[in-house]
């Protein structure tokens, strides 16, 4: 059994060539080189699984090599939950080739049919019993050949490793605490470089005396160039030692430069602004106009948001003559290549990258703004190695943040009470300001040089990659017309990027908190009034399956307990996913249960997207309840972990999770649960309390003045 | 300059320095025990936990001064591959991590309050874990792996 996949993904197009993907080493084992990076995600563990079954080898065969530039193919940014289906597919192909090309091989050397050969751990082997193997026909070699996706790939019956919990090959290296993160890497001859940072995003340096930190312990040169300050010393300890005293020397000119935090959406409504019209649906022709009886309307909001890794950004960098080496955790080390030569006036192929790992990543973060201070440093240091780590307040207040979105939602009722027109408006920054996308880098501290790079501005990624403020503002039900409109708001007092789902998780909260409130006003049962409009099959089923679950018809709520619902489906194209929210709230909001199904096609790893859902909706509970990014007029002011609380042992909802069978064509999990999370726990907080939150996070301040205007 | 004794992982230690300087730095820079993380630098994550005497301590800023003739378990401590501790094991059989950097000081927390409560319950896990971030969203992961550890499978 054998199925013949269309023409290859992008990543393949870009890289045709076998031995960008696979490298058959002598000693039994393959090297499969991926472009996608290891974020904490667990995917060069389902990567194996699926080459394990192509290949035909049991998956301690498999080498998975950590991403570089010099080696490996680019495969663009590790983002958007794609990787299952760029990285995943290419490799597939790619061992397709590479089994069909080796059984060819073993035919002319044994003499017989290829057809009648079997593969099994590597071995090729003939009817009558005679073999040969990969490793024996390394000689056939595969450099020439070009991937076309046209030999057969295996079929889902013949899977082996592919649907297995397969346990991640990377957790014993970090359960056993091993060395094993960037921040554990140690070069020869390495020195500890830091950057003083500025007090706030629109200061600039208009003195400094560094002659205290010059002569402090350790220190071997300081550095300076316009705004931007650095530091190289013998140790850690006496790197961040000296930039004490180079921030006690420091005299910068602040502005207030930032909004009030407390009235962020009518800040973001009054910007200038790159307005455009994402998509209408217009009533469908021959159709009469609808005759509308009332129109809802309601505005929804959320604040900046912190990546708030459990580690700070590191890097390391080395200058060998005229060559810079970066090691990286970015989530797009060939982009960061092309930033890196921007900045430093070097050509690309002066230039590797390699990837390493850091801790868990969830979007645009410091990975490369830090990775360019080691190379800034680096030029300072004789050739001696440059580690940098980010402190813990740099990384919460200079890394970029998810940005703070305002949402208005216009719904048209007719005296049935149908939905017969749907209006979206989203007021947003951009929500990409990644590297290697723009004519000049994208990296912090190039911002900062006496010649200085203008910040950019964040851009939305189009529509075709799913859109970025926009994404998921189109909505999944069959409502007879609509408009959705996106504002990308043109000031950028604080720096944003792309956070985990971008505007998907605003958008989903902000419709499916609408649904709700329309299934209210119009009597109906949010359940079936979804229904009513939500034709897809597979988005019906997530629904079905949550609410059959959860028990959701045998709920008995009372005061201060409310169940809630929410559903997505990613991007519009990616996966389906429906959420049950159960709270309790005394002064606070307390998730008690979540309950999750969803539908991401053909599942690779069923434990590694258990965890990629629980671990989205478990974040997304934390932003809904808790985060925002505070700042007064000048500075951002939550810069520890006591003024970015996140959600902590204490508050952890139990969850269910339920993933549907599925053959169709596999996508990313890692995004999909967090609108609908959101969604679920304002709907429950509304089901419990009879108000209803439309600004995030739903905090015990808010729910009481909420309380308190309503009585 | 000083001199400080302690025992890491049961081999003795001796250090002259500053006494100032964090014990996570000796164990990391010059012990080369990579497994404590930094996170924080204030107490606030628990991503260095080591346990001191037996006590659950932030290594990073516990000043060298205050280990002093005392007794350091770091994760490496725990167990290896070869001989996991029980906590280690239950970890890695539960999948209980996502990117683990803050595995190290979660397995800490958990050993000290296994040593002085051999079977909690939930609540007395999630309590004693209360001190430690994730940001993946692993706790439910961690929880089952401690009452795994502990004999007690949810």
């Amino acid at each position: 059994m054998s199925t013949v996949l269309p023409a290859g993904p992008g990543s393949l197009q870009s890289n045709p060539r076998l031995d960008q993907w696979l490298h058959f080493s002598g000693d039994g084992f393959v090297d499969v080189l991926s472009g996608k990076v290891e974020i904490g995600q667990g995917i060069l563990s389902a990567l194996a699984q699926i080459v394990a079954d192509e290949l035909d080898l049991p998956i301690d065969r498999l080498r998975m090599m950590a991403a570089n530039t010099e080696l490996s193919p680019n495969e663009g940014v590790t983002s958007g939950s794609l990787s299952i289906q760029d990285s995943g597919s290419a490799l597939r192909h790619a061992c397709a080739l590479a089994r069909a090309h080796y059984l060819e091989a073993a035919a002319l050397r044994l003499g017989v049919p290829a057809t009648t050969l079997r593969i099994d751990s590597g071995n090729i082997i003939a009817e009558d019993g005679r073999q040969t193997s990969y490793w024996s026909l390394v000689e056939a070699g595969l450099a020439d050949l070009a991937v076309t996706g046209s030999y057969p790939v295996k079929s889902a019956a013949d899977y082996r490793w592919v649907g297995r919990s397969v346990p991640r090959t990377d957790l014993p290296e970090r359960i056993f605490g091993q060395p094993c993160f960037i921040h554990d890497l140690e070069l020869p001859k390495m020195v500890h470089g830091r950057i003083l940072r500025p007090p706030s995003p629109s200061a600039t340096l208009s003195s400094i005396d560094v002659e205290e930190a010059r002569a402090s312990a350790g220190v071997i040169k300081v550095v300076r160039d316009g705004s931007l300050v650095g530091v190289l010393a013998d140790s850690a300890r006496n790197a961040d030692s000296a930039v004490v005293k180079l921030a006690r020397h420091a005299h910068w000119h602040e502005t207030e430069s930032l909004p009030d935090e407390n009235t962020l959406a009518s800040w973001l409504k009054s910007q200038s602004a790159d307005s455009r019209v994402v998509e209408v649906k217009s009533i469908a022709d021959g159709s009469s106009a609808p005759e509308v009886d009332r129109t809802v309307r309601a505005n929804y909001s959320r604040p900046f948001i912190a990546h708030a890794s459990i580690a700070p950004s590191c890097a390391l960098g080395r200058i060998d003559g005229d060559r810079l080496e970066i090691w990286s955790h970015s989530q797009g080390i060939f982009n960061l290549r092309k930033d890196l030569a921007l900045a430093l006036a070097m050509e690309e192929r002066q230039i590797v990258v390699r990837h390493v790992a850091g801790a868990g990543c969830y979007g645009h973060n410091g990975a490369d703004d830090v990775a360019f201070d080691a190379a800034w440093l680096a030029r300072a240091a004789a050739g001696r190695p440059v580690r940098v780590q980010w402190s813990r307040a740099d990384e919460l207040a200079w890394a970029p943040l998810g940005p703070a979105m305002a949402i208005a939602l216009e719904a048209d009722l007719d005296d049935t009470g149908a939905v017969v027109g749907w209006r979206h408006e989203v007021w947003s920054n951009g929500h990409s300001t990644r590297p290697g996308r723009a004519a000049t880098p994208a990296l912090l501290g190039s911002w900062h040089q006496a010649q200085a790079f203008v910040p950019l501005l964040a851009v939305n990624v189009p529509a075709a990659a799913g859109g970025g403020a926009e994404r998921n503002a189109i909505p999944l039900y069959a409502f007879p017309s609509w408009q959705v409109n996106n504002h990308r708001v043109l000031a950028m007092p604080l720096r944003t990027s792309a956070l985990r789902s971008l505007g998907a998780c605003a958008n989903v909260f902000a419709i499916e908190s609408f649904i709700d409130e329309l299934a209210h006003a119009t009597g109906a049962d949010p359940i079936e009034f979804r229904l009513r409009y939500l034709h897809d099959r597979r988005g019906r089923a997530v629904l079905d399956r949550v609410v059959e679950m959860s028990g959701w018809r045998a709920w008995h709520g009372r005061e201060g307990v409310g169940h809630g619902l929410g559903f997505a489906r990613y991007k519009n194209s990616g996966a389906y996913c429906a959420v049950v929210a159960e709270i309790e709230v005394e002064r606070e909001v307390r998730v008690s249960r979540l309950v999750i199904s969803a539908d991401v096609g053909l599942v690779i790893n069923p434990d590694g997207v258990a965890n990629q859902l629980e671990g989205g909706a478990i974040q997304a509970t934390s932003w809904t309840l808790k985060e925002a990014v505070r700042f007064d007029r000048k500075r951002v002011t939550s810069d520890n972990w006591e003024s970015y609380p996140i959600l902590r042992f204490s508050e952890i909802p139990a969850v269910l999770i339920d993933l549907v069978p599925s053959t169709e064509a596999s996508v990313g999990a890692g995004e999909a649960s967090l609108g609908p999370t959101a969604a679920a726990i304002a709907n429950a907080l509304f089901d419990a309390l009879g108000v209803r939150m439309r600004d995030l996070p739903l905090t015990a301040e808010r729910i009481a003045a909420l309380l308190l205007a309503a009585n | 300059m000083a001199r400080f004794n302690f025992v890491v992982n049961g081999a003795q230690h001796a250090f002259d320095g500053d006494g100032n300087t964090s014990l996570l730095e000796v164990l990391r820079d010059t012990l080369k025990l990579k497994g404590s993380r930094f996170g924080c630098g204030a107490n606030q994550c628990g991503a260095c936990f080591v346990l001191i005497d037996g006590a659950v301590v932030a290594s990073c800023d516990t000043p060298l001064w205050a280990v002093d003739n005392k007794s350091v378990t770091t994760v490496e401590g725990l167990g290896r591959p070869d001989s996991p501790h029980p906590l280690q094991a239950a970890f890695l059989a539960e999948q209980a991590a996502q990117c683990g950097y803050c595995s190290s000081g979660m397995l800490i927390a958990a050993a000290g309050l296994l040593a002085r409560c051999p079977t909690p319950t939930e609540a007395e896990v999630r309590a004693a874990l209360e001190r430690n971030l994730c940001r993946c969203g692993s706790h439910n992961r961690v929880i089952r792996a401690v009452l795994r550890a502990s004999g007690q499978a949810r």
